[in-house]
């Protein structure tokens, strides 16, 4: 009673494969990057798109397995997809929207109005019911695309970046009310995002999605406490370094050294965090931070009384330092620099 | 200099234009056939016609009556009608009153041009009624519909069957319900190259000219 | 600055295009108001009346209506065909049967004749198996005139079809509805103002088709003697009735060209987006 794929799909410059499952009951959102694959995915998903290599299985039903030429075409799929700009149709009334679904599956006209007409009342639309999709909000589109997709109660419910077309004023609002509705959804729910307030504010579970590889898996609080990808890093604001641990050192493949303190070896991930990262215009003997690269200041970020300096090298590194230290040094991009970090203030765990 | 000829005489005009040129290299003849009828029309309305040379004297009674002319029309031929069939007549067709039959798809030209006049006044003469498919705009469509096979037979000039040559054959109207149309010829009033026209007219009524009519199967005038 | 808020702001073009608009116009005029000044006002409603003419408007209006409705059941589904299904040698495909809309209309007659005449290459099985012919027969005028007219429609509604934007199919399907569903509810109403352009374009054709009819269905009246070959027969010997003939003609165009208004002809629903923030 799940849905579970194991895909694979060259499409253009993408090369997806991905292997995820979830239960009845669970929202699993897909994070990642513009062009890593996530719309990709749910087109697979939903039979819009059919997968090279793999399989796709909801609820025990075969819905697309290339080796054994099994296929099953989007309208035969027990599936409910919101898509990012709603897509409402424009030629219908709201309630003809939303009756869609139900008539296309033979459901008698007056059943599917009735059906339709609840729904409008339970996302607060029903005063919009004979008007056209023109003259909704964008935070009542949604909520009639979502009220679309819903009536012919599907098993799963696809969403498509669903509050990406809002402003920011009115997402906050939206993303509440769209939480509330989705609570009550008993199957099995895949929202894609680029926004991690998304993410945290309506998923189980996160999926990261990062040039057609699925990356990382688990709750955000778990994502993000260990990061494994430069687009989570980024997220939470640190510096990963990716390297082979031996003897205590972390060698990255650029060949830099990062001195941890630690005794697992092999491929490992290590944090730094920007605040824990000092930078020298000289290095001083008798420092006992194990760690110093040097670099050159590519960028000077204020925000309020902290700077966050970007530094290339061997070793690129975000630090952050007080609005004072940096007037103090008068440090300005294209400036040498040395940046330290004690080998205690890494964090590193297995890749 | 341009001739506005009748759609009948389209073989015997040409092989006079080139003969004409051969007797007066200086001269060259241009020549524009269609129904009579029509011819008359786009005169009327001032096309650039230095000669005009008629299926019918209907028609060029039309041309003398709006003073388009200015020369006495001189009748050059004459030609009378044929019934025109498939090769080898399939259908078995032996005179006027065979077309009467609604099984077979006869096509005559239409009442407002010169040979569908004749064609009503040869089925009145013979006492027939004939339902025809279609009245064709001229008597080539009418000869085209028989040698592509799409009718069975049609009315046309004795001229036309001539120039068929094996893609039909001819039945014979006797002479007392035919009809013997004449063929008027005049320069036109507002003929460019009146000289040239008249050159061309007297090459068409020389023995020279009458012989070329003649080879086409026109009568004497 | 209230003189740009007014509806219907004025809009002025460059002297020299307008210049070229204008002649654009009377050329279109010109003609047309010649026909006015030349028809006979006295006894123009003998000739309408009469009934050769009324017979021959009433075949062209028959005749034309049922072209027309052809080319809307079979073009559309190879509207259809051509703009959503990729199969090679498409381009081919797609200009042979647009090949009509370039052809002299006596060409398109000659080659109907040599395909479906009497001895045509298939006419000959329908002659032989069936007894039935086309030529000479109101059914071959319907033959002729959708054979030139279709055309029009399937480059207009593929056109549509291709400028839709498929996303919304792609939500169709995804709420249960099979292909045919999807086209009858959200394409078909969505390319509905190409689709009464397209058919209206092929109207307007098969009304004035007159190389293709006479060449390959002949002419007779009440059976095959549309209005264009009842004009053209008329100027021989009696261009005035041609005149009042024609001018007819035109009124009727006139009155469905602009009884079919912008409204029908214009906008096309923008059919995704919905969002006013």
């Amino acid at each position: 009673m799940t849905l579970s794929a194991s895909l694979s799909l060259r499409l253009g410059t993408l090369d997806l494969q991905a292997d995820l499952e979830v239960k009845p009951g669970e929202l699993l959102a897909l994070l990642g990057p513009n062009g890593a694959g996530k719309s990709t995915l749910l087109r697979c998903l939903s039979g819009l798109a059919p997968i090279d290599v793999g399989r796709i299985v909801i609820d025990d039903l075969v819905v697309d397995e290339p080796s054994t030429d099994t296929l099953v075409e989007p309208e035969d799929r027990p599936i409910g997809f919101v898509f990012q700009n709603y897509l409402l149709f424009e030629n219908m009334t709201v309630l003809e929207n939303v009756a869609y679904g139900l008539r296309a599956r033979k459901t008698p006209k007056a059943d599917a109005r009735t059906v339709a007409y609840e729904w409008l009342e339970r996302v607060g639309l029903a005063e919009y019911a004979d008007q056209r999709p023109r003259s909704l909000s964008g935070g009542q589109a949604q909520r009639a695309a979502l009220a679309r997709a819903l009536a012919p109660n599907p098993r799963v419910l696809l969403l498509d970046e669903p509050l990406a077309a809002l402003d920011a004023g009115t997402r906050s609002s939206v993303r509440r009310d769209l939480r509330r509705h989705l609570e009550t959804f008993e199957g099995m729910r895949i929202l894609v995002t680029h926004d991690p307030v998304d993410a945290y504010a309506l998923a189980d579970r996160v999926a990261i999605l990062d040039a057609g590889r699925i990356v990382q898996v688990g709750t955000l609080a778990q994502v993000t406490a260990h990061p494994r990808s430069r687009y989570v890093a980024d997220l939470v604001g640190v510096n990963l370094v990716t390297g082979v641990v031996t003897d205590g050192v972390l060698t990255t493949r650029a060949g830099a050294h990062v001195v941890i303190a630690d005794a697992r070896t092999g491929p490992s991930f290590a944090v730094i965090r920007p605040p824990s990262i000092s930078l020298v215009r000289e290095l001083v003997a008798g420092s006992s931070a194990r760690n110093t690269w040097a670099g050159t200041i590519s960028e000077v970020d204020r925000l309020g009384d902290r700077v966050r300096v970007g530094i290339e090298g061997q070793l690129p590194l975000t630090a952050e330092i007080t609005a004072g230290a940096l007037d103090a040094l008068q440090l300005q991009p294209g400036d040498e620099i040395h940046a330290s970090v004690k080998a205690t203030d890494i964090e590193v765990y297995p890749a | 200099m341009t001739v506005f000829a009748a759609a009948s005489l389209t073989a015997a005009f040409t092989e006079i234009g080139f003969a004409f040129t051969v007797e007066n290299p200086n001269a060259k003849a241009t020549f524009s056939f269609a129904a009579s009828s029509e011819l008359v029309t786009q005169i009327g309305e001032g096309a650039p016609a230095d000669v005009f040379a008629s299926a019918d004297m209907g028609n060029m009674t039309r041309l003398t009556d709006a003073g388009n002319n200015s020369s006495e029309p001189q009748v050059f031929a004459t030609n009378s009608l044929e019934i025109m069939v498939g090769p080898g007549n399939p259908k078995g067709i032996t005179g006027v009153a065979d077309l009467a039959d609604e099984d077979l798809i006869v096509v005559i030209c239409a009442p407002e041009v010169p040979c569908g006049k004749y064609a009503a006044q040869i089925f009145e003469s013979a006492g027939v009624m004939v339902a025809p498919k279609s009245l064709e705009e001229n008597v080539k469509a009418v000869a085209s519909k028989v040698t592509l096979g799409e009718a069975d037979a049609g009315i046309v000039y004795k001229t036309d069957v001539t120039a068929a040559g094996d893609k039909a054959a001819g039945v014979e109207i006797p002479a007392d319900i035919n009809v013997l149309a004449k063929y008027p010829i005049a320069v036109t009033r507002e003929a460019a190259n009146a000289e040239g026209a008249q050159a061309f007219i007297d090459f068409v009524n020389s023995a020279q000219g009458q012989k070329i009519l003649a080879s086409y199967g026109f009568l004497a005038p | 600055m209230s003189r740009s808020r007014r509806r219907g702001r004025r809009v002025t073009l460059p002297a020299p295009v307008l210049a070229l608009a204008v002649v654009a116009v009377l050329f279109f005029a010109l003609p047309l108001v010649g026909l006015l000044w030349r028809a006979p006002w006295s006894d123009a409603w003998a000739y309408l009346t009469e009934e050769h003419a009324l017979t021959a408007l009433r075949l062209s209006l028959i005749c034309s209506l049922w072209a027309t409705l052809l080319s809307v059941v079979f073009g559309v589904p190879l509207a259809w065909f051509l703009a959503r299904v990729e199969f090679p040698g498409r381009s081919v495909v797609r200009a042979l049967c647009t090949l009509s809309m370039v052809l002299p209309p006596v060409v398109g007659g000659v080659a109907l004749f040599f395909a479906l005449g009497r001895r045509g290459l298939m006419g000959q099985y329908l002659d032989r198996w069936f007894d039935f012919r086309l030529p000479f027969t109101t059914a071959g005028v319907v033959v002729a005139q959708t054979f030139v007219a279709m055309p029009f429609l399937v480059i207009t509604v593929e056109a549509a079809l291709r400028q839709l934007d498929q996303r919304v199919e792609d939500a169709s399907r995804t709420l249960g509805a099979s292909r045919w569903y999807t086209f009858r509810r959200v394409t078909l109403p969505a390319i509905r103002p190409a689709l009464v352009a397209g058919a209206v374009l092929a109207w307007a054709r098969a009304l004035g088709e007159f190389g293709a009819t006479i060449t390959f269905a002949g002419n007779f009246p009440g059976t095959t003697q549309t209005m264009p070959l009842a004009v053209y027969l008329a100027l021989e010997t009696n261009p005035e009735q041609a005149i009042v003939l024609a001018l007819l003609l035109i009124a009727i165009s006139f009155a469905v060209l602009v009884g079919l208004r912008d409204r029908w002809f214009g906008r096309s629903d923008r059919s995704s987006t919905t969002v006013l923030a």
